[in-house]
């Protein structure tokens, strides 16, 4: 659709836009990114036409967009800025009739019966039908921004250029609008091209995003090349981390807040910070900790500040165990939303912690443990799949900061020091006769203050590894162990 | 349901058109009526009638009736509607071209410009060749486009793109200027000092047909230029970049717009010197009372302003008769008040 050559421009004496070269395909979803000042507008008012450029080319459809009658380039390219100049009151349909200008021929042009389909359609489709009777001054700015929508898909353009089309509308009409776009592209063969501030939307929705630093090209490339955490940091000159979207496959980048962590103050995780009582362990934290768990509530990433692991009678059955819980924490005092909260049969004081301590970095290991229906995971499938509670609740929590990889690779050394206990300690699958290697409704929650060391592995032979290595399996035989004896005392 | 919309629209524009046609016949006939010698509509229709359109008369017309009709009063009222509909036109697309309902030509400096150029006629007694009684409007109208032509030239040294806010302000720049012109040129003249001031105030008293003659093929030019670029107009008012955007031709249209523009003003100033105030309040209310579109806008504006400028020279040369006050100072006393009453009502009602 678009070719662009060697493009520099700007105003007056000094170019904003230096040396430019890219394409744009047909039917794209187009992206373009940038610092404030990098030349995006500028970029975009070369490609509308409107704003000479000194040096290059900009190809449209094959040929120089300097040759292009203001009427033929109308007919190929609508553009809809950022905000519009509006001093008189004309109706909203006055407003998307003037989207025909182009197509209509003569002196003294008449309104044709197509001229007046095309209209209403477009209207149907932005949503503003029904009130195209009235005056542009007394819409929102989401509204005003439909209308000058429509005005634009009035000209029945086969490339739309926005501005930051999602400036000042509010977040329905943002998604409304760029989903309408979308489906534009997919289905209408529309080619948009679009400046966006939001790197989020951005990622979102683009099929291709150029990314500008002052005044030339960064990248050029799909969404998820552009959106790297280096690169961002570096152009945005800001804290930022690249997160996967939960739902489709988009890169997204969440701002990363400053923090004055003396002004915070020390935040150690110890043995000092567990309640014990007949019912259920708890730890508060004074500060919300990066989690990554299994459990009843709170499981998955998140940031909890509380753990709970409680206990319950091994009878317990409940339809619907996730609210009986949330409900017991309100209970209890603890906020469901901050809290992860597991379920244990074992008896509460056969719970065994210890408190580990390296050069930067310490971790409190908290296990319980009961093994009536221990399972051998290499032959679990002799086993029927109703879950019984009796279960070895694992905490581990870290005074320093981990990466993603540390706390996945902490689950796997935790879970292999967990099945060695129950190795050595012989455990056997009651149906299998063989060594298990867990039992069938273990938990797990690694938690982490964030601060202090990095710790960036967790992989058995790093530092932390080894001391969650060491601490989950010594917990894990010392709990073993009294819950045994407590079973053989009965 | 759209077809019932479209009738009822359709219907509001005729009624807006009917309505702005019956307020000039009715500002005509009074025009014409009303004076130290009291003309009844019936003779003043039946004059007409025989006088212009050869028609038989039915009945007795007195010939002082026909004589004071013929010569003074009809080339007068009609002088006035000319011009009235000449400023209210420019003044409309000025206002449209420049997004501002309170421009007209004078912002621009384009009154300024025909005023110089129809004072150093008059000061110099300047007559071109051939041109006879076309010299002053042609003066005018030269003087008019030369200054929005140095005026445009200006704001593209000061800023490339040409905003609208530059050119308004180049031209109050210019209008100053050429006022001190104007204003030294009466201090430089002995005897010619009341006829120059005198036209300087505006009238369009004893003028006779010569003067239609002169204004009315200016007048014909520069309202079907504008009338043809009704559509553009709705365009820019937009902004010149949506309008660029849409697909008008911004930098030829604004030239064409400006240049129609001048020459209706030029032709009025030199016709009936500088009155005020009809080309800022008629689009004005013209817009307030059946909408910005052009397409009606225009036209509209070309009978109200018209009707306007009949009513305020038939109540300057009443008010204090036989003593004739200038004709600008009614449309200043006329049309400030009846603005300010708008812009509140306007306001009361947004709140409500």
């Amino acid at each position: 659709m678009y070719s662009i050559e060697k493009l520099t421009g700007g105003y007056a004496s000094k170019p904003v836009i230096e040396d430019i070269t890219f394409e744009i395909e047909k039917s794209q979803l187009f992206g373009i990114l940038g610092p404030n000042g990098s030349g995006k507008t500028t970029l975009l008012k070369m490609l509308s036409g409107i704003l000479p450029y000194s040096s290059g080319q900009v190809l449209l459809k094959g040929k120089p967009i300097k040759q292009y009658s203001a009427k033929e380039l109308a007919k190929t390219i609508a553009v809809l800025s950022q905000h519009s100049q509006q001093s008189f009151s004309y109706t909203v349909k006055e407003t998307v009739s003037l989207g025909r200008y182009a197509h209509q021929k003569g002196w003294f042009q008449s309104w044709s019966d197509e001229d007046e389909a095309i209209v209403q359609r477009v209207m149907a489709q932005t949503g503003i039908s029904h009130f195209e009777n009235h005056q542009i001054p007394e819409l929102s700015g989401g509204e005003r921004q439909r209308v000058f929508l429509a005005q634009a898909l009035a000209q029945e353009p086969e490339i739309l250029l926005l501005d930051e089309p999602t400036n000042h509308l509010d977040l329905s009409y943002q998604k409304e609008l760029l989903d309408l776009l979308k489906e534009w592209t997919e289905n209408s063969g529309l080619t948009v091209v679009s400046i966006f501030h939001d790197l989020n939307l951005a990622g979102l929705y683009c099929d291709q995003i150029l990314l500008m630093d002052k005044g030339k090209i960064q990248i050029n490339d799909q969404p998820n090349e552009v959106l790297q955490e280096e690169r961002i940091r570096q152009i945005f000159r800001t804290q930022v981390q690249k997160q996967p979207h939960p739902k489709v496959p988009a890169p997204q980048i969440v701002l990363l807040r400053d923090r004055d962590e003396e002004k915070e103050g020390r935040v150690l995780i110890d043995d000092s910070l567990l309640k014990f009582s007949s019912e259920y362990i708890a730890l508060t934290s004074t500060v919300p900790l990066r989690t990554m768990s299994s459990g009843v509530v709170g499981a998955g990433i998140g940031w909890n500040d509380t753990f709970v692991n409680r206990h319950v009678n091994k009878n317990y059955r409940c339809e619907d165990h996730r609210a009986e819980m949330a409900t017991y924490l309100r209970e209890k005092g603890f906020e469901p939303s901050q809290t992860v909260g597991m379920m244990t049969a074992v008896f509460l004081e056969d719970a065994c912690y210890h408190f580990y301590e390296e050069n930067h970095f310490s971790a409190l290991i908290v296990v319980t443990a009961g093994v009536g229906n221990a399972v051998d995971a290499s032959m679990s499938g002799a086993h029927c799949s109703q879950l019984i509670p009796g279960t070895i609740n694992t905490w581990v929590f870290v005074n320093g900061e981990l990466t993603e990889e540390a706390f996945i690779q902490s689950i796997m050394t935790a879970t292999e020091a967990k099945a060695k206990a129950m190795v050595d300690l012989t455990i056997e699958d009651a149906v299998t006769k063989t060594i298990a290697t867990g039992t069938s409704t273990d938990s797990i929650l690694i938690a982490a203050t964030q601060r202090g060391h990095k710790l960036e592995f967790a992989g058995t032979i790093t530092p932390l590894g080894k001391m969650i290595g060491k601490g989950v399996y010594e917990c894990a035989v010392e709990a073993i162990n009294k819950s045994t004896k407590r079973k053989k005392n009965l | 349901m759209l077809k019932q919309f479209t009738r009822k629209f359709l219907n509001n524009k005729g009624v807006a058109y009917l309505t702005a046609f019956i307020f000039l016949i009715i500002t005509m006939l009074m025009g014409i009526s009303i004076g130290t010698v009291s003309v009844p509509a019936l003779d003043i229709v039946k004059i007409i009638g025989s006088e212009i359109f050869r028609l038989a008369p039915s009945g007795e017309i007195d010939p002082m009736h026909a004589n004071i009709v013929m010569n003074i009063r009809l080339p007068r009222v009609i002088l006035a509607g000319i011009v009235g509909a000449s400023l209210a036109i420019a003044g409309a697309a000025f206002q449209g071209l420049l997004r501002n309902p309170l421009a007209d030509p004078y912002t621009l400096g384009v009154s300024s410009g025909a005023s110089v150029g129809a004072v150093l006629t008059l000061f110099f007694g300047i007559s071109i060749p051939f041109a006879g009684a076309f010299t002053l409007p042609l003066l005018s109208i030269l003087f008019a486009f030369v200054t929005i032509f140095v005026v445009l030239i200006f704001a593209r040294q000061i800023d490339r793109s040409m905003k609208v806010e530059t050119i308004i302000l180049t031209g109050i720049i210019f209008s100053s200027f050429l006022g001190a012109f104007i204003s030294l040129m009466i201090a430089l003249t002995g005897d010619e000092l009341r006829q120059i001031i005198g036209w300087l105030l505006g009238s369009v008293s004893m003028r006779g047909w010569e003067y239609i003659k002169i204004i009315l093929p200016f007048f014909l030019i520069g309202s079907v230029i504008l009338l043809a670029n009704s559509r553009e107009l709705n365009a820019m008012s937009f902004g010149e970049e949506r309008a660029q955007h849409i697909g008008v031709n911004v930098q030829r249209r604004k030239m064409v717009i400006l240049f129609a523009g001048s020459i209706l003003t030029g032709a009025a100033v030199a016709v009936s010197g500088t009155i005020g105030f009809v080309g800022l309040v008629i689009p004005h209310l013209t817009r307030l009372l059946w909408g910005p579109d052009h397409l009606h806008l225009l036209p509209l504006s070309i009978m109200t302003g018209g009707g306007f400028l009949i009513l305020a020279d038939l109540v300057a040369r009443t008010i204090i008769s036989p003593t004739e006050l200038p004709i600008g100072v009614i449309t200043a006393l006329i049309g400030a008040p009846v603005f300010a009453m708008i812009l509140m009502k306007r306001r009361v009602e947004r709140r409500g």
